[in-house]
């Protein structure tokens, strides 16, 4: 295959970045789009010229470090598909392809396509969890848990944390990945004694992050690799007007919790 | 210590070994079930209000990393923990499909403490170290517990209790999961746990920061030089005690199930420091991965083996028969597992299962491009129990498998062939997971652990978290409570003289600038370890490895080309400095396959197989775990070796017939 690239570079966070167009005939359907994006860089060291840096780990869709926005949609045109399980199959033979970092102001660029997204470790230090301690636990089977509910406890966490939802919101929200996180917990009778603490404390946190606030377009959902609902949103939203009618206000040392 | 003469080393003319040292593996004495109880007791424990005095260094932040940093953080001590992803919640744990074992004997079909340890200890071909064995079999009631509380969404029944599945060939049903990603919801409970230490301030998170050398002060691990990824930074950290919780190291086969990121370099900088490497040539070939499609391929996707519970592994009979497979009729289809294993059929082992694959496309047997695949077949399963039904059980994997490959499952039998997946070796720790090192401990994948030869499926997380949650957390008190808290800056010539390596080791990748890709060599060195101390191993072929690695090697430091700078985040930077490493331990590892010339797991000696062509042990010469010290060479490697003593299982040759 053929293909065009015109891909965003951009030294650091504080040095402006530009496109840049790459031209390549040793692409295969049979790539993924990273292993693509890895031919191209082999290319250019060896024509003396940086590489192409991008965040990647597991390649297996499920450790959510890859990212890029791919002719303008958060990993790329295929649904339900994080871009590392992307395949050059689901594009052309000298196709013209833009890819760029996710673009939000929480997750400042680091270089070319890498961004900083420890905005979201921050999140989940700010509650998303259960204070359970080693040691301090029951046997797992004092705490029955129904089938339904345990099902969609799954289904909320089964978030990768990659930021696609982000990436797509116009707003800038991290409320789907926010509130999946919640949810997860939420569902399970083990996440009910910190249920309206947690939902109050992550929204504050995840709006000091600088991300904006969700007005239910829905972009999210329909880019999230894993599909997770826009009702698990409803859900936080739910749980943070228990909180204020509880009169629970965000915990003190929220916005302190250390830097990721 | 004890020393005598090494008759292998002689005998396989290997050039490595003069002498051999036994190593003392501190295994508490008694009957098994006592031992773990008893040594809890004797040992030392530090005082609540001590404890922030005292510092630890967690490398890792996978289960066993994530596990004890949060553990020890809420116990009090100072924590400080690093890992090279952007965030700790993505360590390689996370891909971890199938499950999670445990003797909680829910099922009430026969399970016990007893029978999980002795099942990992046949498992792992009686090369495991039994009190470590049966500790873990006990420590598994305690994790899945801990688990429930953290909110994990295990998989329930209908009434609300736990489900559990059988895994791997297992005869009682002692798996628990988490749909097909157990590993994910496994890590985002212990990340969690560290998230709220990170918040409370007991755990200090350094992402994006890589350990290139471990330091030693007095005997004593006393820190580590980091790589701030990001901005190139160098820096000292220093603690009184030192833990890594890197993972495997199958990278060094290039293609691998491993993550990309995943490396050897904190446990051979650790190594290369004196602490003993265990077992290295041990290595696991998982049966169940896509098959390698190109040149381009950049890593193996495993599918869950709990596939090989309905699909039947076939191949045509006839050698290069490349008809489509729905076209070959029954009589010419090989079901060779089937066949040659009637007990186990399709879920034997998964040495045996990875080997026979082998052996069939060896034969010219094997379907797909290049010949190196096998069927795994949907077809009886989905007449029997119904389309719906194995989109249930199975339905993500058959997606990730059709999103892949192009290929629809439903329609067509899958095509799969092993792939290197668990290192079972790593650096040598005694009962207490501390190395040779004093205060250098090691967890997880990264240590050469409870699995001997052969690791039985969904225990690797199982030891992982055992390891950081209910192990380390009671053996470095021990340690701790005998040493002096703090009392030590960075400022000394032990950190001057390591950190000054690591920035010129830098420099001087930065500045070959010679004609070939990082790539370019992994690719080769893989190439060389995946044909000569992969699957199957012989005199011959481990002996080419051995003269072409440090050819490799130098060719390395001659010509390799890394673009770019020190000061910046530069990914290629980063893979030359673990590359360069790879081309170390691979050559270790050779030197281990070569000097065992018994087969046991996933370690096939072609040499040492019994008439039908199973794995054969030799336990009169072998029966020890090979700790090799670093003496400047990895070709040179001095051995020691720990006596493996079977009080309680004995050994017998494995069969599956």
């Amino acid at each position: 295959m053929r293909l065009t690239l015109k891909v965003w570079r951009q030294k650091n966070r504080n040095t402006p970045g530009e496109f840049r167009t790459y031209h390549t005939e040793h692409a295969s359907p049979d790539m993924s789009f990273l292993e693509m994006l890895d031919v191209v860089n082999q290319e250019l060291i060896l024509k003396g010229e940086e590489p192409i840096a991008f965040d990647h780990d597991c390649r297996e869709g499920i450790c959510g470090m890859c990212s890029l926005m791919i002719n303008g949609i958060a990993h790329g045109p295929k649904q339900a598909v994080t871009t590392c399980q992307l395949h050059m199959r689901s594009f052309k033979d000298g196709d013209t392809i833009t890819v760029e970092p996710w673009r939000a102001g929480a997750f400042p660029i680091i270089k070319d396509l890498v961004t900083d997204r420890s905005s979201f470790d921050r999140i989940i230090q700010a509650g998303g969890y259960i204070s359970a301690s080693t040691g301090s636990a029951p046997d797992g089977n004092t705490i029955p848990v129904a089938k339904v509910d345990a099902d969609k406890a799954m289904d909320a966490a089964a978030c990768i944390g990659c930021g696609a939802c982000v990436a797509a919101c116009p707003n800038g929200s991290a409320m789907l990945f926010t509130a999946a996180k919640a949810a997860h917990l939420s569902f399970l009778p083990q996440g009910q004694t910190e249920r309206y603490q947690r939902a109050i404390n992550m929204v504050t946190q995840h709006d000091e992050e600088g991300f904006g606030n969700c007005t239910n377009i829905g972009e999210c959902a329909v880019v999230c690799p894993k599909e997770i609902s826009l009702d698990t949103i409803a859900r936080l939203n739910r749980d943070l007007v228990v909180a204020a009618l509880k009169g629970l206000a965000p915990s003190t040392g929220v916005s302190e919790a250390k830097a990721g | 210590m004890s020393s005598n003469q090494n008759e292998t080393g002689t005998r396989t003319g290997v050039r490595t070994v003069e002498f051999v040292k036994a190593l003392d593996s501190r295994a508490p004495g008694g009957p098994i079930e006592q031992r773990w109880d008893k040594h809890r007791f004797e040992m030392k424990l530090v005082n609540p209000a001590n404890r922030r005095r005292y510092s630890v260094i967690v490398v890792g932040s996978g289960l066993a990393g994530s596990a004890a940093a949060a553990t020890l953080g809420e116990q009090g001590y100072n924590v400080k923990c690093f890992c090279y992803q952007d965030s700790p919640r993505r360590a390689h744990s996370i891909a971890a499909q199938g499950g999670i074992n445990a003797a909680k004997n829910y099922r009430n079909d026969g399970d016990s403490i007893f029978r999980l340890f002795y099942d990992t200890v046949k498992g792992g071909d009686f090369r495991a170290r039994e009190s470590n064995v049966y500790r873990l079999a006990q420590v598994s009631l305690n994790i899945i517990d801990q688990c429930v509380a953290q909110g994990v969404p295990f998989a329930r029944e209908y009434g609300g209790y736990l489900d559990n599945r059988s895994f791997g060939g297992a005869q009682v049903s002692r798996t628990f999961y988490a749909r097909g990603q157990t590993g994910q919801q496994l890590l985002l409970g212990a990340y969690q746990a560290l998230c709220r230490q990170i918040a409370a301030g007991t755990v200090q998170m350094y992402p994006r920061t890589e350990m290139l050398d471990l330091v030693v002060i007095d005997g004593r691990a006393r820190g580590i030089i980091t790589r701030d990824m990001v901005t190139g930074k160098v820096e000292r950290h220093v603690a009184d005690a030192v833990v890594l919780a890197t993972g495997g190291y199958g990278n060094v086969f290039y293609l691998s199930t491993n993550a990309k990121g995943c490396n050897t370099t904190a446990i051979w900088r650790a190594h290369r420091r004196g602490a003993f490497f265990g077992n290295p040539c041990f290595t696991q070939i998982h049966p169940t991965c896509i098959p390698v499609t190109g040149d381009h391929q950049s890593k193996l996707t495993l599918m869950s083996e709990s596939l090989r519970n309905d699909g039947r592994i076939w191949v045509p009979k006839r050698p290069g028969d490349t008809r489509d497979p729905r076209q070959i009729p029954e009589s010419e289809r090989d079901y060779y597992l089937e066949e040659r294993y009637p007990a186990f059929g399709n879920l034997v082992p998964r040495d045996v299962a990875s080997r026979n694959a082998k052996q069939v496309c060896d034969e010219g047997r094997g379907v797909g491009p290049g010949g190196l695949g096998v069927y795994l077949d949907f077809a009886d399963a989905i007449k029997r129990l119904g389309r719906q039904k194995i989109a249930e059980r199975y339905g993500n994997l058959f997606d990730m498998y059709a999103q892949i490959t192009g290929e629809n499952p439903y329609e067509t039998p899958m095509r799969i062939y092993p792939a290197i997946h668990y290192t079972m070796g790593g650096l040598w720790v005694d009962y207490n997971l501390m190395s040779t090192i004093p205060g250098l401990f090691v967890a997880g994948e990264a240590n050469f652990s409870d699995h001997g030869a052969n690791r039985l499926g969904a225990s690797a997380l199982m030891q992982g978290l055992a390891d950081g949650y209910f192990v380390l957390p009671y053996t470095i008190a021990n340690f701790l409570a005998g040493v002096k808290p703090g009392g030590l800056s960075t400022d000394t010539p032990e950190f001057a003289e390591a950190e000054a390596e690591v920035t010129s080791r830098v420099q001087r990748l930065l500045s070959i600038n010679g004609h070939r890709t990082v790539d370019s060599f992994h690719r080769e060195l893989g190439k060389i370890m995946w044909d000569e101390c992969g699957m199957a191993r012989n005199d011959a072929g481990l002996r080419r490895a051995l003269k072409r690695i440090p050819e490799l090697r130098e060719e390395f430091w001659q010509n390799v080309k890394v673009p770019g700078e020190s000061g910046d985040l530069n990914q290629e930077l980063e893979k030359a400095g673990r590359v360069a490493d790879f081309l170390e331990l691979g050559e270790l590892m050779c030197v281990d396959a070569l000097h065992r010339t018994e087969s046991c797991g996933g370690h096939f000696r072609e040499e040492s197989q019994t008439e039908d062509g199973e794995a054969k042990r030799d336990d009169e010469h072998f029966a020890y775990v090979a700790a090799w010290e670093f003496t400047g060479d990895p070709g040179r490697a001095e051995l020691h070796k720990e006596p493996l003593v079977f009080e309680y299982v004995k050994p017998t040759q494995r069969s599956y017939k």
